[in-house]
């Protein structure tokens, strides 16, 4: 049996490694992606702790996750794509339409 | 079981450094998938065989396919597929990551060793109830469709505002 802290510190890197990656990249989509990673770091730390306190609730909330972040990945492609339509660009920093 | 454990984690945090380094989103899509499907592995270690099924079919099939549809669909160029030479790290960028990211993360190592901070209550669910029930997919049913009855329906609802939204978003006339 693996312990826990183990799977903990593996999520914390995951989790560092996207808002690394929400910092650094200008690409929309590879920010995105970056995002997907931290909510996949979060998933490992509810199975990984659902596993040892023998409780299924964590499974569940796993289960809930995937679906909103099906919902927020649809959702902010759309947008993607039609900034893409309108600006020419993904680049965050050519797109500053809101910026004073 | 442990040599598993230290695969699974070290294929997938190489391949979520590979993510956030390569500059072509095409590359950083692929090792997201293999990100996903190691994370899959873990989950498989852990007894967690509907959720690692869940992660391969949703993250590395569905989601990761509208991705890779997005980047080809917007046909980035050369000048747009490779970022600006420099571009990778923002001058901002680095002072947000010493200022937030390190202690976020240490603080997150001394949580996680220290393991008093995890003490909750034990549930029922041990690995031979689970396997008394008929399986961890069967017992993960009983819960969802019982006590998570109501956040189930609106989850329904909430992947059809996300249907809507992505259609009034994307689509030029309506």
């Amino acid at each position: 049996m693996v312990p826990l802290p183990y799977y903990l510190t593996v999520s914390a890197i995951l989790f560092c490694i996207g808002v690394c990656g929400v910092l650094i990249r200008r690409n929309a989509i590879v920010i995105f992606m970056s995002i997907e990673l931290m909510l996949n770091s979060v998933n490992l730390t509810f199975v990984a702790l659902s596993s040892v306190l023998n409780s299924l609730d964590g499974q569940i909330f796993v289960f809930f996750v995937m679906v909103v972040a099906a919902a927020e990945v649809t959702v902010g492609l759309a947008i993607i794509v039609t900034v893409f339509r309108n600006k020419a660009t993904v680049e965050m920093d050519r797109i500053n339409l809101m910026k004073w | 079981m442990l040599a598993i454990f230290f695969v699974f984690s070290a294929i997938s945090v190489i391949s979520a450094l590979a993510v956030i380094l390569n500059r072509n989103p095409v590359k950083s899509a692929l090792s997201l998938v293999v990100c996903f499907f190691s994370l899959g592995g873990l989950y498989l270690l852990l007894q967690a065989e509907f959720i690692a099924v869940m992660q391969v079919l949703v993250y590395a099939g569905a989601i990761m396919v509208l991705f890779l549809f997005v980047i080809m669909f917007l046909n980035l160029g050369p000048e747009g597929l490779k970022e600006r030479r420099g571009a990778i790290i923002s001058p901002g960028a680095s002072w947000g990551i010493i200022y937030l990211l390190v202690p976020i993360f240490l603080s997150l190592l001394y949580a996680i060793h220290h393991p008093q901070a995890f003490t909750g209550a034990s549930g029922e669910y041990t690995s031979e109830a689970i396997a008394a029930a008929g399986g961890n997919t069967r017992s993960i049913a009983m819960v969802l469709f019982s006590k998570y009855l109501l956040p189930f329906e609106v989850t329904s609802v909430l992947l059809l505002v996300a249907v809507v939204g992505a259609i009034v978003l994307a689509k030029k006339r309506l």
